[in-house]
């Protein structure tokens, strides 16, 4: 929670102008009760008709600037909630984009969905109620029992002594219901990522009828949820009834020891009487602050769940000369990418990159081929900095990669990747990218992307909008996107990871002869399952179980290494002798 | 009136009618539970009178104590006094008890909406979910149903139980001065215009504040699957931006709604002070023509108290209403949204499918004015391989997709057996196919799992010897937990070519004629796939194939070969023939050679 008053501390100064003009508005609301015990016990007695009306306009008066005072602090406390709900949200979202891969994989993404939504949602709920109540109600309580105790002190303590009992017992359930909270969040979660899964993979699981199996699945998730909510409800439900029962009972006492104390002459029946009208002052302001504290665990649980990701330790941080192990050297005449020796893992039991070397000069074509797994979108994963490598260096230009701020490094890079991402926007949008990338660089790009036949056909050309996850368009299509993407404002470093998998050998082969006239300047890295997308590369890389195990051009490779020989005649050999 | 009032007045009365519709709907789920419902009532009432005898009760002790010093009736006192004790005592723990049945009632509704919101998920049409952000779907089954719940939790309860307080309040105020009620004839009606004028102005603010919520998720779940992507362009900057408009928009909603609603808890706070203001007043008047006695008054007063309460709490359940009836909107709207077909009424539910495919002069559109499929047809008969090969976009897997009922034709027949595919039950239709698609998907468990998918009850040698015969089963043993290896994600850490392998693996599993791969074998390496050659001919072997595909050499062998292109069938044969015509698919097969 600590994180949380760091977020309302900028609104300090219209917190507690709110919170004076709520003070004043509830003190006219207090007034109103002392009003009543005046005209029935001092001015009944007289007799005098035109003072019951003067007080009792008094009263109304009172009654106008408590709504009015009320009304306006209200609306200032929306605002502030509103306010920190905005920059705390805004502030999640920057942390959770800045999250390392690994963390990400960590938290998983339907979790940190809720957190930003839901979570955040309990937060906004709580600032507002806690300011329209929790100011509202500590004076209440406090005015009440100041006011019973001018009345009667006696008395007061009789209601006074009930108050440590009750707070004793709201604390408790409070402090209770915060971890039940907890665990009902992360049963929603796993409910949520059910949900998300299934969403994902409705064609499979129509396409294998296995509906009623979902179903099943999901009714245990569910009951899972349920039966969360249900604990932590019980627990929290049982504030009021308690605080009803010790605060009638103390109500009860009040009457039976007021009437011993009018017997004797120490008080009078009056007395007693405002002393019940105060009493449900006290009461109403106590059932206020128990259902805070039922709000506050929720925004409790919340933020501690919030507060997870955003104390979250920054990874792959941009090294700077204060840190160990800093090497700001930059290497004279380096190619423009080398890998040194460069080992990782992902799980740090077994390596899915073994030592792992290589050098491509500027405007070169780097070819990598090899079996599913071997490590080829691993490598592209370290040279982008998802993840750093457990030992070896990265260098661009000369350059450690982890010295090079993100701007930089990353402006660098035009990547296509084998996990597509594009969003219900226009094809432009696409492309763009929110990158200041013009128009004609965009229609350019599409142009070299083969993709621009396509669109022309499209309703509105590059300003065709995109379904979700560009659903209304071919795999192919998909593909030639996010090329054209990645080609836009010519990069200096080009990646596609098994970006052309979905075109046809033509489209295939004209977006290489495109991307060779367009594109010499680029260094290029291609990963492919054809040989023929990489077999004019400058360099091919062959890899098997996270080692490049053969380095060469085509025509070395054919006659050096038996495993490229075997896929490039696998995939044309005999073809050609046809 | 003119037509723009009248249109305004029916749309009110529309307004209203969809209002009413809404919550009766929600009543019709509490009715599943109506004794539970009905217990809860009961006990209810009985908490309630219990605890309304209180001030009844504490007037009798007053008045026992009212003749002053030295004549306080003391034993009546401490008689009325300890009945008090005892009815609040009850109440107290009957309001418990109450609470917990409440809140067992709500969770079971809210567990049941649930249930029946994804079931509905997975009885729509494929096209939903293209239509519909996940986030969007994710925020309905979440936090609009949790809203839901808050309200029949709570509200339901308040409701009934300021509905008593009210009647029985405002009897005993007219037991004890009919004239003094007369006050409430000014304030009442006050409230009631109050809270009318009001949540007319609210109910579109909560809707909205529902809506964004749910766009905010929509616009998160999105960019955090493009999480990689947005690192590598390093457009973070770019997409918060964005997040703020949406983050700004639902902030705002969400204040609008506020903004209105903190008017009304101090409005109705305001009138009920003003009553007691009026009380006061006349009650000092008629007590000095000696019309009514103290004790009578501040018994008055506190029940007066306890009317103005609940009226009071009205105007927040009100507001809480509001946010409810728009969460059940969008839950209803959900749950009315039109349906996959249901099967023919004469369907029939096909045994032993020998897998005789017939497509006849099919055309079909996604949207109307955008025809993909121009009338294809072509005939798979049982046991042959037919690849279907064209360009990005021609409308191949259009052509599965209308196969296996993700969507319908708009005109011409798919046969299966020789029966109309739309006369046969979607499930058994469902069940002939085997599919392997591109688009690789798994699910969070274990690899294990995973792999059985396909077929129920798969015995632990059977998952082992698929994924042997897919050639990952190497693999798979060098993870630390083998099979017991749990996926999270979609398969995080997994290539996309692993991740086809282990979906040819779970399509190994079931036993059906028809065999469907689109792209199933794309970003797995052709030395794999050599290697997995074998067991895809064992796949394939008596069934009949329908292969997608661009890597050339994969189709060779097909005894069919259909060349689409722009969403007609262009050239058909077998690769030799279609070579020898130096058409389409010639010039297709030799690009890959340049």
């Amino acid at each position: 929670m600590q994180t949380y008053f760091k977020y309302l501390k900028p609104f300090w100064v219209t917190m507690t102008v709110g919170l004076i003009i709520k003070f004043a508005g509830t003190i006219f609301d207090l007034l109103i009760p002392v009003m009543l015990k005046i005209i029935i016990d001092d001015i009944v007695p007289t007799k005098n008709v035109a003072q019951i009306y003067i007080y009792g306009g008094v009263m109304v008066v009172c009654s106008i600037l408590a709504v009015v005072g009320n009304i306006v602090a209200n609306r200032m406390a929306s605002r502030v909630a509103s306010e920190s709900t905005r920059k705390l949200r805004h502030d999640l979202f920057v942390k959770t984009l800045r999250l390392s891969c690994s963390q990400t994989d960590k938290f998983t993404i339907p979790s940190l969905e809720s957190r930003l939504t839901s979570d955040t949602y309990n937060v906004h709920q709580f600032t507002g109620m806690m300011q329209r109540m929790g100011v509202r109600a500590p004076i209440l309580l406090v005015g009440g029992l100041i006011l019973t105790c001018i009345l009667d002190p006696v008395l007061t303590l009789v209601l006074a002594a009930m108050l440590p009992v009750l707070g004793v017992s709201v604390f408790y359930i409070a402090r209770k219901s915060v971890p039940l909270y907890r665990k009902q969040q992360s049963a929603t979660d796993d409910m949520v990522r059910t949900v998300r899964e299934n969403i994902g993979g409705i064609r499979v699981i129509k396409a294998l009828s296995k509906t009623d199996f979902e179903k099943r699945r999901f009714s245990g998730v569910n009951a899972a949820l349920m039966r969360r909510e249900e604990v932590a409800g019980r627990v929290v439900s049982a504030t009021n009834p308690l605080m009803n029962f010790f605060l009638y009972v103390g109500l009860t006492v009040v009457i039976v020891i007021g009437g011993y104390r009018v017997n004797v002459g120490l008080s009078q029946p009056g007395t007693i009487i405002s002393f019940m009208s105060y009493f449900n002052y006290i009461l109403n302001a106590l059932l206020s602050v128990s259902r805070m504290f039922t709000v506050y665990s929720r925004c409790s649980a919340s933020m501690g769940r919030i507060e997870e990701v955003l104390e979250s330790k920054e990874e792959l941080r941009v090294v700077t000369p204060a840190d160990e192990g800093y090497d700001g050297a930059v290497v004279e005449n380096a190619p423009h990418i080398s890998f040194e020796s460069v080992k990782f893992s992902y799980n740090g039991k077994k390596d899915n990159l073994k030592d792992v070397s290589f050098a491509l000069q500027k405007g070169q074509t780097l070819g990598i081929i090899g079996a599913t797994g071997s490590g080829k979108t691993t490598l592209i994963s370290l040279l982008l900095r998802f993840y750093d490598p457990d030992s070896g260096t990265i260098r661009i230009d000369g350059r450690d990669i982890r010295t090079i701020p993100r701007e930089a490094l990353y402006a660098k890079f035009g990547v296509a990747l084998q996990s597509d991402f594009l969003f219900s926007d226009t094809i432009r949008e696409n492309v763009r990218f929110g990158r200041g990338v013009t128009d004609d660089e965009i229609a350019e790009a599409v142009e070299y992307a083969q993709a621009s036949e396509f669109i022309s056909e499209k309703e509105g050309g590059e300003d065709f909008m995109l379904a979700i996850k560009g659903a209304n368009l071919s795999g192919g299509q998909k593909q030639r996107l996010l090329i054209s993407r990645a080609l836009a404002g010519h990069p200096d470093i080009l990646i596609l990871d098994d970006s052309s998998s979905a075109l046809d050998y033509k489209t295939d082969s004209n977006l290489r002869a495109a991307i060779a006239q367009g594109f010499s300047s680029s260094t290029k890295i291609i990963i492919a399952q054809r040989v023929s997308s990489i077999m004019s590369a400058d360099m091919i890389l062959v890899m098997d179980g996270g080692a490049v195990i053969a380095a060469g051009t085509d025509s070395e490779l054919r006659s050096t290494c038996e495993i490229y020989r075997e896929i490039a005649e696998s995939q044309m050999g005999g073809a050609i002798l046809d | 009136m003119t037509d723009g009032g009248k249109n305004a007045a029916s749309v009110g009365a529309a307004v209203k009618k969809h209002k009413f519709a809404v919550f009766f709907r929600i009543f019709k789920y509490m009715f599943a539970y109506k004794w539970l419902v009905l217990i809860a009532f009961v006990i209810m009432v009985a908490s309630n009178a219990l605890s309304l005898a209180g001030p009844y009760l504490s007037g009798k002790a007053i008045k026992a104590i009212e003749p002053g010093p030295g004549a306080v009736d003391i034993d009546t006192m401490l008689f009325f006094c300890a009945w008090m004790a005892i009815c609040y005592a009850l109440s107290s723990a009957l309001s418990y008890i109450l609470s917990i049945t409440m809140i067992h009632l709500s969770r079971s509704i809210v567990a049941k909406m649930r249930q029946e919101v994804f079931d509905k998920l997975m009885r729509l049409p494929v096209g939903f979910f293209d239509r519909n952000q996940t986030g969007d779907i994710i925020s309905r089954i979440s936090y609009d149903i949790d809203t839901i719940n808050a309200s029949i939790s709570t509200d339901f309860l308040q409701i009934c139980t300021s509905i008593i307080t009210i009647v029985v309040s405002l009897i005993m105020m007219l037991i004890i001065s009919p004239l003094l009620v007369l006050v409430f004839v000014i304030t009442i009606p006050m409230s009631i215009l109050f809270t009318r004028y009001k949540s007319k102005k609210i109910q579109p603010l909560f809707r909205r504040r529902s809506a964004k919520l749910g766009e905010l998720n929509g616009y998160t779940e999105e960019i955090l699957s493009g999480h990689r992507t947005i690192k590598a362009y390093n457009r973070e900057s770019t997409m918060i931006d964005r997040f703020d408009g949406h983050n700004d928009e639902t902030v705002e909603a969400y204040y609008n709604a506020d903004y209105q609603g903190a008017m009304i808890g101090p409005t109705v706070n305001f009138i009920n002070n003003l009553s007691l203001s009026f009380i006061s007043m006349f009650g000092g008047v008629l007590y000095l023509y000696q019309m009514i006695h103290l004790d009578a008054i501040s018994t008055f007063i506190l029940y007066s108290r306890r009317f103005s309460g609940p009226i009071n709490e009205m105007a927040n359940i009100i507001s809480e209403l509001h946010s409810a009836a728009s969460a059940a909107e969008r839950v209803f709207r959900l749950l009315d949204t039109e349906e996959e077909p249901a099967d023919a009424p004469n369907a029939v539910a096909l045994e032993r499918v020998r897998g005789d495919v017939d497509v006849e002069n099919v055309r079909f559109s996604y949207d109307p004015e955008r025809e993909i499929l121009h009338g294809i047809s072509f005939a798979a008969p049982a046991g042959k391989t037919i690849a279907i090969v064209g360009p990005t976009g021609s409308g191949k897997t259009t052509i599965i997709n209308l196969l296996m009922r993700f969507y319908d034709q708009d005109s011409g027949r798919i046969l299966l057996d020789g029966r109309e595919s739309l006369s046969i039950t979607r499930e058994s239709l469902v069940k002939a196919y085997t599919m392997v698609l591109q688009d690789t998907w798994l699910f969070g468990g274990t690899i294990a799992e995973n792999i059985a998918y396909g077929k129920e009850g798969a015995t632990r040698e059977e998952v082992v010897a698929a994924a042997k015969a897919a050639m990952i089963d190497d693999y798979i043993e060098s993870l630390p937990d083998g099979y017991d290896t749990v996926i999270t994600e979609d398969g995080v850490n997994l290539s996309k070519g692993q991740k086809q392998l282990l979906t040819i693996a779970r399509a190994m599993l079931p036993t059906c004629s028809i065999l469907i791969l689109d792209e199933a074998t794309s970003n797995v390496d052709s030395r794999t796939e050599i290697k997995i050659q074998s067991a895809m001919a064992k796949l394939m072997n008596g069934k009949t194939s329908l292969v997608i595909a661009h890597r050339l050499s994969t189709v060779r062998d097909a005894d069919m070969i259909l060349v689409v292109r722009d969403g007609n069938i262009i050239e058909h044969g077998t690769h030799d023939e279609l070579l020898k015509s130096r058409g389409f698919y010639a010039s297709l097969y030799n690009s890959q050679f340049n």
